[in-house]
């Protein structure tokens, strides 16, 4: 079972499916050997999901609006993980964080240890894989908004700042919704590049790594088991995403 | 008396040539003539959602745009008001918060919701204060997309073709309406039209315009001022 603890090598901090009764896991029909792995899963994509909707919907608006050189080069490289196959995403930040240098030296000054094959190791490499579905779906959200209700906005008095936040993010607020959405999805179901940053440690494995080890050691059963769950949030999170689209905006 | 509009610009797009310069004085003064003529244009490069190539633009007497000095208001920081075509309503607010968004002159959500709701009064439109605009007939939006105009006490109000986008009963309806709130406002307005029908009963001066070119100017001949509506807001505001 997932335990607090203080996020050391090996092990996440805080059990977000702590948060749900037990009775509910069990009445879902979700046995206790697959608390964990969910758990370890959802939480590392909570804390990525966070860092992208607001890193990736501000750069997202910046694209969209800005006027300044290399936008384009901007949003070429951080959708480079959407083209790279994930284990070459992952092998880079084994690199860059495992290896000496400036980022595992920020790493051991911020965490006292590299983030290699720790729960904080899965939570950057699902950010740098859900990233890019963040950020393209914010620009082209923000892009779609009708540039007169912001000039008319402007005609009233509203400074810049408060045109964007009382009437651009409205206007853009479900295809921002929707990004944050998928990049949620992304970060749950990664798995390459999860796999080579973090690997499979005890108390810090995702759900994706849990199956794969399940169907290496020929645990068809338990597979199955977390093949279902994973389809099951798949489902939940599409059928969301879909959903809003039907919303009435206004 | 310093005017309230003093404008003298040039701006090219691609073939088209604009170069026209007028003042604008008290009440309304109609910029009129034919599609592509440069009006809606104009009232950009006023509202400073556009800038000229050359020229300068002064309203209440403080220039806003002078490209010789690389002057340039922003938008927001013109006190204007301005109804567009289509009305442009946030259409993720209601009514009442659309006016009371543009009201600059109050502080506390308070004050401005009691302001704008005295403005939907103005122009008839209390009945659908907090409906959203996608809920609204045509006469009804641009009756709010006025009262947004000039809930907002500005030191002059645009309005680009307000009526063209109605059908004809209501834009008979709405000409008088717009006419007597402006003139009883005391906002000085500057109003785009291609309709000459319109043209002669909103304006106090017609400002011809064909080719970016101002080609005439003329005072439309009135018997009397209309009276302000009774129990309707001073000419600073509703309060």
């Amino acid at each position: 079972m997932p335990s607090a603890s203080a996020g050391g090598p090996g092990e996440h901090r805080t059990s977000v499916i702590g948060l749900v009764p037990r009775s509910w896991l069990n009445a879902l029909g979700i046995p206790p050997w697959v608390w964990s792995p969910l758990s370890v899963s959802l939480h590392a994509a909570f804390e990525a999901t966070i860092v992208v909707a607001l890193v990736g919907s501000a750069l997202g608006f910046l694209l969209a609006k800005g006027r300044f050189p290399g936008r384009d080069a901007i949003e070429t490289v951080c959708s480079l993980p959407m083209a790279l196959p994930p284990t070459v995403v992952g092998w880079y930040l084994l690199t860059q964080m495992g290896g000496p240098g400036p980022i595992r030296n920020a790493e051991l000054r911020l965490f006292g240890h590299p983030l290699t094959f720790t729960f904080n190791g899965i939570v950057v490499a699902q950010i740098i894989e859900s990233f890019p579905y963040c950020l393209r779906f914010s620009r082209a959200a923000i892009a779609g908004v009708d540039p007169r209700f912001e000039q008319a906005a402007r005609a009233m008095g509203l400074s810049r700042w408060r045109t964007a936040l009382l009437v651009t993010v409205p206007l853009a607020r479900r295809g921002l919704v929707a990004g944050v959405a998928m990049a949620f999805g992304r970060a749950l179901g990664d798995f390459g590049a999860t796999m080579i940053v973090a690997g499979s440690v005890p108390l810090a494995t995702t759900m994706p790594i849990a199956l794969y080890e399940a169907v290496f050691y020929g645990s068809h059963e338990q597979a199955m088991v977390l093949a279902l769950v994973q389809l099951a949030l798949a489902f939940a999170i599409l059928f969301g995403v879909s959903g809003l689209g039907k919303v009435r905006p206004w | 008396m310093t005017p309230a509009l003093e404008l003298a610009v040039a701006r090219q797009i691609g073939e088209f040539e604009l170069d026209v310069a007028f003042t604008v004085e008290s009440g309304v003064s109609v910029l009129f003539g034919p599609s592509g003529a440069g009006k809606s244009l104009t009232l950009a490069l006023i509202a400073g959602l556009m800038r000229p190539d050359a020229g300068t633009i002064a309203i209440n007497g403080h220039v806003v745009t002078d490209c010789s000095r690389g002057t340039y208001v922003t938008t927001q920081k013109r006190r204007i008001g301005m109804v567009f075509q289509d009305g442009l309503l946030l259409p993720h607010r209601s009514a009442l918060d659309n006016v009371a968004l543009a009201v600059r002159q109050a502080s506390g959500r308070r004050a401005r919701r009691a302001l704008a709701r005295a403005w939907l009064e103005r122009v008839g439109a209390e009945g659908f204060a907090d409906r959203r605009p996608g809920s609204l007939s045509g006469g009804q939006r641009q009756r709010v997309a006025l009262a947004r105009g000039l809930a907002g006490d500005p030191a002059l109000v645009l309005l680009d073709e307000p009526l063209s986008a109605l059908d004809s009963a209501v834009r008979r309806e709405l000409r008088s309406l717009i006419r007597g709130v402006i003139v009883s406002s005391g906002v000085p307005a500057v109003l785009v039209t291609h309709d000459p029908e319109e043209a002669e009963e909103l304006g106090d001066v017609i400002i011809a315009y064909n080719h970016g070119r101002v080609t005439g100017r003329r005072v439309v001949e009135r018997p009397e001022c209309p009276a302000p509506p009774p129990g309707g807001p001073e000419s600073t505001g509703p309060v």
